[in-house]
């Protein structure tokens, strides 16, 4: 079936003549869609004429890149130092449990949420921290995500 | 007449701590009583462990911040200091009265940090009213050679963690001949438990620009970029808005300030990859590939970005140099020791009460860090190590306390100076884990190119991992020591060469945590969950049938009202039932 790539093409357009545009256009396009497809990279790479082998490695090799379909809201967990010393994984268990996922898994099946691991948040002083979309958490006990969640899931509704 | 002006710290710290609320709180009040006060922002006064902060000043108390403030207790605070009477509780810093911190903060030495938490970032007029952009001023007026003689006199060392003389840096890529030239500001701060670089641009990011648009005059370079990790929107948001101000007042842009010459400013966010921190990587992510380190030389001095010569410094470093422009070389060498002049700033988290941002003149003894600048320790669990330098450093024992902070002092201890990120450890952390915890990160975060630091790396977890789950052996330790040997050798750049240092520092200093979960099978700390022991007092332990409801698999007997047993063969450490015995009835161990 033939896709309708349009929606890119301003983006293309943006970036295009830019050196070193690769990365900022592949932010901005999952900006958009919400991950990298597979289609998606190989019609930025025919439009901008870099191999698709090339574009998939730069997609792969930064941790920002998603090439699967995410949930609406994005809960970063910190693993940096201050936080894995301050129990987060107690957090990371507490959120899993929250949402029902195995370990293992990122996304859960009504696509609400996508858990992702962090290094660092930068707010090392509140740990155990974490990010829901970009507002951040701190100073949490595994009894405070339940409500955390929640105020995102009612904002669905 | 005086005017009171409320301030209200909104980094991202103040913000995740619930500054937000506050700051509505107090507008909506000004919304009913106009004219109350003046209602301002800051960031973070590096106070972080008190957020939210709210600092009150203009009338005849003289400045006094506030710590922990709530939307239900800020009105009546506020409302105490407007009728000239000193708030009754929460005061943290105060200028003309004793104060909890006051004590904390005067320990430091703050040129970085100056005017973090004091100043709205986001108005250029605050930085000029603090003498913003009078360096540059002075410096337009100065030869470049003159400039970069000032910074190499100064004696100022990188920031970023290996602490090359940043004017000797600059005098390599003044005298690179070419049309072109680069300035970049490395802002990735990748280490885990670092926010220096986060704090300094989300709090006073024109400092950050106003020593770039130096540095480009001075090493004759007309285009720069700030690369910024993605994870700090706050700080991309405060930058973006700093350049857009600097460029309508002519301090960025053609014909700055009419001398002819002309700067340009990008800002490039991070795509999530530990090694972009690294200058050869940097410079490729900028170019839109995969960020692998490449081989120097050639030096971004001579050949960096596309090719042509550029400069990376550390957002620290940056920072520093219109406060060297403005007071001189000679001030500059006045604080710190000989080596390592001037000042750092650190970020303390872990387990110390005073977990924040803080500056201090290098010199100080590690020991006076954590217990006069940083307040000692969180809790009663004494202290056991201080981790510095992230992932490339190391953790120094309560011996070596007395170190003081310069780049040499540091490194002689296995750590290294590194970023600025300190973690302060108690007696409830393992130190076998901490050093798997590292060498997870950068077994993460290698790049792949190496392959000692590809491999050597993962093998080095398998060994660490096999050890905390009790699975380890004596001739694991030489196994460790030999591969950390050899990454070190095997490796292009920093990160494969420093990649050992948590293994080899935790290994020089807590030999017998190591022996202890080898030979013993027995994890000190209780963190090795794999090694822990769970058992039921009999003495404390009142039947209340919590434990053996909780257990997963079943393994707690026992009657109502009667003590219960762990059946020790069957038990997972899964620990559920010692966090729901109310009775502390149950000892891990
Ligand atoms: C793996 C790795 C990560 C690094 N991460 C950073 C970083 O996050 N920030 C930084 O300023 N320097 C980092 N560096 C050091 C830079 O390569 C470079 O030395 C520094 O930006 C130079 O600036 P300075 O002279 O002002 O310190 C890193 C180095 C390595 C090997
Ligand atoms: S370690 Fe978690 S925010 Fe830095």
């Amino acid at each position: 079936m033939e896709q309708d790539f349009s929606r890119l093409d301003h983006l293309i357009s943006v970036h295009r003549e830019k050196e070193g545009a690769l990365i900022p256009l592949l932010q901005a396009v999952q900006e958009l869609d919400g991950y990298l497809s597979r289609p998606v990279l190989q019609y930025i790479s025919d439009e901008l004429g870099i191999p698709a082998a090339e574009i998939y490695g730069v997609a792969t090799f930064y941790s920002i890149f998603r090439l699967q379909p995410q949930g609406k809201h994005i809960v970063r967990i910190c693993k940096g130092t201050a936080c894995h010393v301050s129990d987060a994984n107690g957090i990371k268990a507490a959120l899993l449990e929250n949402l029902g996922l195995e370990a293992g898994e990122t996304t859960t099946p009504d696509m609400q949420f996508t858990v992702v691991e962090v290094a660092c948040l930068g707010c090392c002083s509140l740990a155990p921290v974490i990010m829901v979309d970009d507002q951040t958490f701190g100073k949490l006990k595994p009894q405070m995500i339940a409500g955390i969640l929640d105020r995102f899931r009612d904002a669905e509704v | 007449m005086e005017q009171m002006i409320v301030k209200v710290g909104l980094a991202s710290c103040g913000l995740a701590a619930g500054a937000e609320d506050v700051y509505l709180k107090l507008r909506e009040y000004l919304g009913e009583n106009p004219g109350a006060f003046r209602l301002a922002e800051t960031a973070c006064n590096g106070m972080c462990f008190e957020e939210p902060v709210v600092e009150l000043c203009g009338l005849d108390l003289g400045k006094v911040t506030l710590g922990r403030v709530n939307p239900e207790n800020i009105l009546p605070l506020v409302q105490e200091y407007k009728s000239g009477k000193l708030p009754s509780s929460n005061i943290i810093l105060a200028e003309r009265h004793p104060a909890v911190r006051n004590e904390l903060m005067a320990n430091q030495k703050r040129i970085v940090l100056q005017n973090c938490g004091i100043i709205d970032p986001l108005s250029i007029g605050d930085y000029e009213e603090r003498g913003g952009y009078a360096a540059l001023r002075k410096a337009l007026k100065l030869s470049p050679q003159a400039i970069i003689d000032e910074i190499q006199n100064s004696g100022l060392r990188g920031r970023g963690g290996a602490g090359f003389s940043t004017g000797l840096k600059w005098a390599l890529c003044a005298a690179s001949k070419s049309d072109k030239k680069y300035v970049i500001c490395n802002a990735d701060e990748g280490d885990p438990g670092a926010f220096m670089d986060r704090s300094m641009l989300e709090g006073d990011p024109h400092k950050v620009l106003e020593g770039m648009i130096i540095g480009a005059y001075a090493m004759g370079s007309d285009e720069g970029y700030i690369y910024c990790r993605a994870e700090y929107p706050l700080a991309i948001k405060h930058l973006n808005a700093a350049i857009k101000a600097a460029q309508e007042r002519n301090y960025l842009g053609n014909n700055i300030l009419g001398t002819g010459f002309s700067f340009k400013l990008h800002i490039k966010e991070g795509a999530g990859a530990f090694v972009c921190g690294e200058e050869t990587a940097l410079i490729h992510s900028i170019e839109g590939k995969r960020g692998m380190p490449t081989i120097r030389p050639p030096f971004p001095a001579e050949r960096g970005l596309w090719d042509k010569p550029t400069n990376i410094n550390n957002v620290e470093t940056w920072a520093n140099i219109a406060w060297i422009i403005q007071n001189g070389a000679k001030a500059f060498r006045q604080m710190g020791t000989q080596r390592s002049p001037g000042t750092k700033v650190f970020a303390l988290a872990g387990m110390i009460a005073g977990s924040g941002l803080i500056e201090i003149p290098m010199g100080m003894t590690l020991g006076d860090i954590i217990y006069k600048v940083g307040g000692g320790m969180k809790t009663d669990k004494p202290f056991k190590a201080l981790q510095i330098g992230g992932p490339s450093g190391g953790c120094v024992p309560a011996d070596l306390l007395d170190t003081i902070v310069d780049y040499d002092s540091i490194t002689a201890t296995g750590a290294i100076m590194g970023s600025g990120g300190m973690v302060v450890m108690d007696t409830g952390t393992c130190m076998v884990d901490v050093a798997r915890y590292f060498l997870n990160f950068t077994q993460n975060e290698s790049c792949g190119k190496c392959t000692f630091c590809r491999i050597g790396t993962r093998r080095m977890l398998e060994i660490l991992t096999r050890i905390t789950e009790g699975r380890g052996v004596p001739e694991d330790l030489d196994k460790l020591e030999d591969l950390a040997k050899n990454i070190i050798k095997g490796s292009l750049c920093g990160l494969g060469q420093s990649a050992p240092n948590p293994v080899l520092t935790t290994l020089k200093y807590f030999r017998d945590e190591y022996l202890a979960h080898i030979n013993d099978k027995r994890c000190p700390a209780g963190v090795c969950t794999v090694l822990l022991r769970f058992e039921i007092n009999p003495d404390k332990c009142i039947g209340c049938t919590a434990c053996a409801r909780a257990c997963p698999v079943n393994c707690i007997s026992g009657y109502v009202k009667k003590p219960h047993l762990i059946d020790q063969s069957q038990c997972i450490q899964c620990g559920q039932c010692y966090k729901v015995c109310k009775f502390d009835a149950i000892t891990k161990g």
